[in-house]
């Protein structure tokens, strides 16, 4: 068989666990070798759910462990990494959430899943030095409208229908005494200025704001974007966007 | 969005980045500024991230002490804190960087 199609065969073989073991996996004897391949397969699919329970730990504590388990096992066969880069291995676990018929009912799991996705995307992202909080007092009242940043390659923005941070807080840390779970949705601000992932909600309009920013659009621009969303406060988001330290650079339209 | 609405005035947004500017508390650095990444002293599943390759965050390391696990200590303090000494008697001190000692076998 030529190399291409027997490694396809092999890698086919791998996810599923009824496939026969694939042409040329032999013992020493050069009989095939059923229980070694068994052993080889198991332990891939192990790790990988391994390592999903090690990326989405507030999801397996949400759903339990063993349901996890299981769980996990489906979406690896269905799934499978496309990158040797496990470190992101799970992008598509959130859409998968969203389809799995017994967690359907379940549905916050795929925001909250984007949530842990994101802080570990943010958590690998590349370093970067933010500007300090007062950066803007270093423009012209008059150019403030054409200001343009950069953000922080570690920045992210989750809009959710679902008090998706609550949910993750509470889970990690403990419910609030006598606390009930907001009825809104959250949007949240995922960064990371120096060494620990931060997540930040964001007010009314906060997320159009920084969304608007982050296409290098204009500050003024961006203030529109977020008035469109009513209770929006562009004092409160101002100060939000120095508080946060998710900017880079900035450019202003005439200045050298 | 239309574009013709972007005139937030510039009057509005200074007003508005003043007021944030008196405002904006920031926590500087003092708390990150004050750590540093120290390998080889955090006890097995209690490292802060990356222990390797194929793990993928935090409290993955396998073994007391493991080399190449960090964890985040007030900085300064890496590599002058105590530690008990290895199996063989052998002394053990932190490091900025990744050790090869107490590696998962």
């Amino acid at each position: 068989m030529p190399l291409k199609s027997s490694q396809e065969a092999f890698a086919a073989a791998l996810l599923n666990p009824e496939a026969p073991v694939p042409e040329g996996v032999v013992n020493p004897e050069g009989a095939p070798a059923p229980k070694r391949f068994a052993v080889y397969r198991n332990n891939v699919t192990v790790s990988l759910i391994e390592a999903l329970a090690t990326a989405f730990p507030v999801i397996e504590k949400s759903v339990g462990e063993e349901f996890f388990k299981a769980m996990a096992a489906e979406f690896v066969r269905a799934h499978p990494p496309s990158s040797p880069l496990l470190m992101f291995y799970g992008d598509a676990f959130p859409g998968f959430l969203e389809q799995f018929e017994p967690v359907r009912h379940l549905t916050y799991l795929s925001d909250l899943a984007k949530l842990e996705q994101l802080r570990r995307r943010a958590y690998h992202a590349r370093d970067a030095e933010p500007l300090g909080a007062d950066f803007l007092a270093a423009v012209p009242p008059k150019a403030l409208g054409t200001l343009r940043v950069t953000f922080h390659p570690a920045v992210h923005i989750l809009t959710s229908s679902h008090p998706v941070l609550s949910i993750w807080e509470w889970n990690n840390a403990g419910a609030p005494d006598g606390a009930s779970l907001p009825q809104t949705g959250e949007d949240v601000l995922i960064s990371r200025p120096e060494l620990d992932v931060e997540q930040r909600r964001l007010p009314p309009g906060g997320a159009a704001f920084l969304q608007t920013l982050a296409t290098a659009a204009p500050l003024g621009e961006a203030a529109a974007a977020g008035a469109a969303f009513e209770g929006f406060d562009l004092t409160a988001n101002i100060t939000g966007l120095l508080e946060s330290r998710i900017v880079t650079d900035f450019t202003v339209d005439g200045a050298a | 969005m239309s574009k013709k609405i972007a005139a937030t005035s510039s009057l509005a947004l200074a007003a508005a980045v003043a007021a944030a500017l008196t405002t904006a508390s920031v926590t500087t650095p003092a708390e990150a500024a004050g750590k540093e990444k120290c390998y080889g002293v955090s006890l097995a599943g209690q490292n802060d991230c990356a222990a390797g390759p194929g793990t993928t965050c935090a409290g993955t390391s396998t073994v007391d002490y493991q080399g190449n696990a960090w964890t985040l200590v007030p900085a300064g303090t890496c590599a002058t804190m105590e530690l008990p000494a290895a199996a063989d008697g052998s002394k053990r001190a932190g490091s900025l960087e990744p050790l090869k000692r107490d590696l998962p076998s």
